[in-house]
């Protein structure tokens, strides 16, 4: 016997449980990768002015100088779990689980995306601190026109996550909210996947060539 | 970023009537008649809406309108708008130039101010938002949709376009342009070389159009994906749709790096960054490869959808099927992709090695392929036809000729042996106005004459349409060919004055041109206003004035708002003249259901506005308001996420009434073949016309 | 002698041939690739008129065929024309409307590749050597050219002497600028900080105009300059009229020099009875002034406005 294709969009989908919601979700999912793949361009071209600069240190501080991997791995370990915990959400809905649970995974991951930021703010205080400030040298623009972007991207989610745990909390599981859940995942998710790639190429790549 | 007062660096001396009181000259008084033509303007359309009391159905029908068709129509009314403003600047680029030699009646940097508008408008704010309006009417009605996949995001990519061609208006009243052309390369427009707000005006105009215009691509890309209608396979899409499926794919993919570029220039400039500075480790070059990586998609991102037009206007005045549909399809999509492969071509003289121009060169040339096929392919389609010289036809008759020389200027362009010489030079602003009017806007223009009856229920006069594109045609030729001849013997492009008197009948008879492009500008809007003066004589409220093929004939004109009563079933890739052909184009459905359709709102008009106090803000380094205006963007945009009524229904009993009215309409009006198609007669119900006039 | 009888097709194409070639006769002034004075600018003009040529089997058809089909098949009482509203494909008509650009393209490409190679600006070893050294510096709005060899600089003028090879290295004091002398050869970017190279010959004593192609503010137009190719001897007694008029190029000098000034203003400033009137001679002093130039900005250290030359402050704070 044939499968009958369950989805026929990518990715997190809502399941055949949530037959309306799965259906109205397949327009808006698709466009929200399609616009992801339009932000990973900005991300690529980034990363590829990072690799062009990495030598325009200008006599000012350079990666060797400035990143520590110690605080870089922390927030390695707390983006990857609040993936983790937003997608402990995503399964919450999925499998229509009670409310409070989506909305607790969001409130752990909410905890979580600021305390990455808190680490983030932290390092570029003490990057500063060691005159490591972007007006220094095109090495250090790059830089910072590269990680806070991504910073300000984690930023945009907690505030996603705050004004869709209200509206969860207000309205309860609507089709469109659905959506928005599996949208906000989707997001989270990208976060993550940005965030590797600036450990290996800002700062592994950083190290090993700057 | 020194400290700055309540109003930031505004002051007296940033309106240019300051100027003309200090120093009364020619320039001055150009300067002040353009910002008196600005304000002049918005007096009188704030006057006219007030006295036909027509701020109310403003508002309510258009502004916060979610309409695919409406935000196309105010999308090519805000092009045409931008037109007539590019289009003068054009003129008095060329007064200036032939006034001379010696310096003509324009200061440098005023004329430098003109050629950076002009070519930024031209660009961003006439083909783009063209393009756009044409394709937001179309793609729904081509596929058999209701709307595009995403109406509000719709409105708010209207709202993020017109307000930062607002920001072009703003700059000739307070304040002054960029000089640093549209290209806008540092360090040249960088802040010691250019401390004032020009270069800011240009950055926020490039940095939020270009989200308007991301946000768009997006949108035509997942409409066209996944709201086709039954039947309606990938191979089955009108040329149109592959054009624009195409573009949407190059916006997806080369915005970016404009958006990148601009924004990293606006770090340089406002934050003290060093990506393109002179000093500590800042490269220019950067700039150029990204500034380019979006600039060459961009020119095709124009002119596919323009190539579109063509295909469908082409077989519909030749009455005949499009010759090579495969072909046509695989040849789009070669260029879309080899659109991203050659960007170094814009920069062939930048010192790199012989190897990489040589590589980017041919793949340059590589494009003549795929093109040279297409121009083929439609005259075939054209071969064999029985062809009427409709005025679509013939801006598309004109556009073969002229574009193919546009064309052969291309490849020449494309060996880097022989761009050493030209690039930078008259040569090359020949040759890309000879791609971009005859391909661009001659195809835009077809296509506003083809659709026009399809949006408003009646047709333009074609007598009027007949001289608009004699005049668009005489006036390039006379304007841009020889323009050729003065870049081959070295004129720099942007100089405003000259000397070698060897330069001065080309420039003679370039002005001459400009003034007829000139009248060709007016005689589009006359054409406008006789045709909305006769508009009884040529309703075609049945919605089928030129025996065409594809769906959005099959529809009242203008449509209703949901487009189709029933979603069509299609089976051709000529749908609807198959269907005319199987005698059953018009069907009496059996049975009618509710349709669910966006409600009216106001988000998009509202960012527009914010956005726009937003760049102004930001511009003239009024920190407290443009914090604010950020503030109140995120807020009012998350405030409408709470509102999650956002449609409406039509009931059934209501569509019923409607199509059954126009069913009758169709029924009772007489079909009338090619030879009336202009007459009073044309209703709008083709007569098959498949045998030969014998 | 029995030639061929030339084909209808080869005889559109020699009709080419003669309307590029007079068209090309037409634009050629004094001042431009089309009258070429030099070997490089003249394979640039054989370049161009083949690759027209060459084009034109593809583009001529156009501009004969789309008039005659609209004539024949237009929509008209008794057409006799054929009408075949369902014909939309064949495979041989396919065929050759992608082979013939095919074919085309890469014939255009053979002759791209061989010249883009040979007229490498970095390597078009063109002329008699050891070429002339000449260090071009690009400031608003005059080009500035530093003989390194024989210790003079000009402005407005280029001495350089015919049949030998000219090796010029590029750089800007200001914005980016672009370099061209379009009869001898094509133009190449200057850019801060950074080198660029261009080499060319003259053949014959010709004055040539050259010039800046990048816009760059209100002297833009009027950054040109004489090119005077000259016989050995001529252009020994030039280097020798520079060493003796020329005053020296001191630091206090080059600032006035790299101001925000356009020729004219730069001559009335530093101009003497011995000079032209519309170039500037110099000698050089102690220190390599391009590498100076260079240094600039590699620093490691924030260059303030007022140290930027081209900008409105540079040269402002008091003229000691």
């Amino acid at each position: 016997m044939k499968r009958a294709p369950t989805h026929s969009y990518p990715g997190l989908n809502l399941g055949r449980r949530h037959a309306s919601a799965d259906k109205a979700s397949e327009v808006v999912t698709f466009g929200f990768w399609v616009f992801l793949m339009s932000d990973l361009v900005y991300f690529g071209l980034m990363f590829a002015i990072y690799i062009t600069m990495i030598d325009a240190q200008a006599g000012g501080p350079g990666p060797h100088e400035l990143f520590d991997l110690t605080s870089i791995f922390a927030q390695t370990m707390i983006l990857l779990t609040s993936s983790l915990t937003v997608g402990l959400a995503m399964l919450a809905l999925k499998y229509n689980l009670p409310r409070w649970r989506i909305v607790f995974w969001f409130c752990v991951t909410l905890v979580l995306g600021l305390c990455f930021l808190v680490l983030e703010i932290r390092d570029f205080m003490s990057m500063a601190e060691k005159g490591g400030i972007p007006q220094r040298s095109g090495f250090l623009s790059a830089f910072y026109g590269l990680v806070p972007l991504h910073g300000l991207h984690v930023a945009a989610g907690c505030l996603w996550l705050v004004v869709l745990g209200i509206q969860l909390r207000m309205f309860g599981l609507t089709d469109l909210l659905m959506s928005r859940v599996v949208r906000l995942a989707l997001f989270w998710h990208f976060l993550d996947l940005i965030w590797i790639g600036i450990i290996t190429i800002v700062y592994f790549g950083g190290l090993a060539y700057g | 970023m020194t400290d700055t007062g309540f109003l930031g660096r505004l002051s007296w001396d940033s309106f240019p009537i300051a100027g003309l009181i200090q120093t009364p000259n020619a320039n001055e008084i150009v300067a002040n008649a353009a910002a008196a033509v600005v304000i002049v303007g918005v007096i009188a359309v704030v006057g006219l809406l007030t006295w036909f009391r027509l701020w109310g159905p403003l508002w309510r029908d258009w502004l916060t309108s979610a309409d695919h068709k409406k935000i196309g129509i105010m999308y090519i009314v805000f092009a045409i708008v931008m037109l007539a403003r590019g289009v003068l600047e054009g003129v008095v680029m060329r007064a200036q130039q032939a006034a001379g030699p010696g310096d003509g009646f324009l200061e440098a940097e005023h004329f430098a101010e003109l050629f950076s508008t002009h070519g930024t408008i031209m660009v961003f704010f006439v083909a783009v938002p063209f393009v756009f309006g044409l394709a937001n009417f179309l793609i729904p009605l081509m596929i058999g949709a209701r709307d595009v996949a995403f109406p509000v995001m719709n409105q708010i990519s209207l709202g993020l376009t017109v307000s930062a061609g607002m920001m072009l208006m703003v700059s000739l009243v307070v304040g002054n342009f960029s000089t640093g052309g549209w290209t806008a390369y540092p360090p040249y427009t960088g802040a010691a070389f250019n401390p004032g707000v020009g270069p800011d005006y240009w950055i926020w105009a490039i940095v939020v159009s270009g989200i308007g215009t991301t946000l768009t691509g997006i949108n035509f890309a997942v409409t066209i994906y996944k709201l086709r209608a039954p039947g309606m396979k990938f191979m089955r899409l009108p040329m149109y749709c592959w054009t624009i499926i195409s573009s949407s794919i190059l916006i997806i993919f080369a915005m970016p790096p404009l958006g990148v570029a601009a924004l990293m220039l606006a770090a340089d400039r406002y934050l003290d960054f060093h990506f393109f500075t002179n000093d500590l480790g800042g490269n220019m070059m950067n700039y150029a490869n990204l500034f380019w990586l979006f600039g060459h998609p961009e020119v095709y991102l124009l002119v596919l959808p323009a190539y579109g037009i063509y295909s469908e206007v082409f077989a519909t005045f030749s009455a005949k099927r499009l010759y090579g549909y495969n072909s046509l399809v695989i040849a789009t999509m070669c260029i879309a992709v080899l659109s991203f492969t050659v960007w170094l071509h814009h920069f062939f003289t930048m010192g790199q090695s012989a190897l990489i121009n040589a590589v980017f060169g041919i793949a340059t040339m590589l494009i003549a392929i795929p093109t040279g096929v297409k121009v083929y392919d439609w005259m075939a389609t054209l071969y064999r036809g029985r062809i009427r010289f409709s005025v679509p036809m013939l801006y598309g008759l004109a556009f073969l000729m002229l574009f193919v020389i546009g064309g052969l200027s291309g490849v020449v362009l494309a060996n880097p042996t022989v761009d050493y010489q030209v690039h930078n030079t008259l040569f090359l602003v020949a040759h890309f106005h000879n791609v971009l009017l005859p391909g661009v806007l001659f195809g835009l223009l077809a296509g506003y004459n083809y659709w026009f009856p399809k949006a408003f229920g009646f047709r333009l006069n074609e007598y009027w349409g007949r001289i608009t594109v004699l005049l668009w045609t005489v006036g390039f030729m006379l304007t841009f060919l020889p323009l050729y001849f003065v870049g081959l013997m070295g004129m720099p492009r942007r100089s405003f004055s000259w000397e070698d008197p060897s330069f001065h009948p080309y420039m003679i008879i370039a002005v001459v041109g400009a003034l007829v492009i000139l009248m060709a500008l007016l005689s589009v809007v006359v054409q406008l206003w006789v045709s909305i003066r006769d508009r009884d004589k040529t309703r075609v409220p049945v919605g089928d004035p030129w025996d065409a093929r594809t769906l959005e004939w099959s529809i009242p004109a203008p449509p209703p708002p949901y487009n189709f009563a029933i979603i069509p079933q299609v089976m051709d890739r000529d749908n609807f003249a198959a269907a005319k052909e199987r005698g059953d184009a018009y069907p009496t459905p059996d049975a009618y259901e509710d349709i669910t359709m966006p409600r009216n709102t106001a988000i998009g008009f509202m960012l527009c506005v914010l956005s726009g106090v937003w760049m102004f803000a930001l511009v003239w380094w009024i920190w407290w308001l443009a914090a604010l205006m950020t503030g109140l963007m995120l807020l009012s945009f998350i405030l409408w996420t709470f509102r999650l009524n956002i449609e409406e229904v039509i009931p059934a009993e209501e569509v019923r009434k409607q199509h059954e009215a126009w069913l009758d309409l169709v029924h009772s009006s007489t079909a009338v073949d090619r030879d009336h198609e202009t007459a009073s007669e044309n209703r709008g119900l083709a007569r098959p016309d498949l045998e030969a006039v014998t | 002698m029995a030639f061929p009888r030339p084909l209808p097709m080869s005889r559109a194409m020699s009709l080419a041939v003669i309307v590029v070639a007079a068209t090309a006769q037409m634009a050629g002034a004094s001042d431009s690739f089309m009258d070429p004075q030099g070997p490089i600018a003249a394979v640039q003009k054989v370049h161009l008129l083949r690759a027209t040529v060459l084009i034109l089997i593809a583009v001529v058809p156009v501009l004969v065929l789309v008039p005659l089909i609209a004539l024949r098949y237009r929509r008209r009482k008794g057409s006799a024309a054929t009408y075949r509203p369902k014909w939309d494909f064949s495979p041989p008509l396919e065929f050759a409307m992608w082979g013939v650009p095919v074919v085309i393209v890469a014939l255009l490409s053979f002759y791209l590749w061989k010249a883009t190679h040979r007229l490498d600006p970095y390597a078009a070893r063109f002329g008699e050597t050891p070429a002339l050294n000449v260090q071009v510096v690009g400031l608003d709005w005059k080009w500035l050219f530093i003989y390194p060899d024989l210790g003079i600089a000009s402005v407005g003028e280029l001495g350089i002497p015919v049949k030998q090879q000219v090796a010029m290295t590029l750089t800007t004091d200001t914005v980016m600028q672009s370099f061209m002398i379009p009869a001898l050869a094509g133009q190449i970017y200057a850019m801060p900080g950074m080198t660029t190279q261009l080499h060319l010959v003259a053949d014959t004593p010709e004055t040539m105009q050259g010039e800046n192609t990048q816009y760059n503010g209100r002297g833009f137009t009027k950054q040109k300059f004489k090119t005077l190719a000259m016989q050995s001897e001529d252009f020994s007694a030039w280097v020798e009229a520079v060493r003796t008029n020329g005053i020296p190029l001191d630091p206090q000098t080059y600032r006035t020099l790299a101001m925000r000034t356009d020729r004219d203003e730069v001559q009335a400033a530093l101009g003497t009875s011995q000079m032209p009137d519309d170039a500037l001679y110099f000698t050089l002093v102690e220190g390599d002034l391009f590498q100076s130039i260079l240094h600039r900005y590699h620093g490691g250290q924030p260059l303030p406005v007022d140290q930027q030359p081209g900008t409105v402050e540079y040269g402002q704070e008091g003229t000691q």
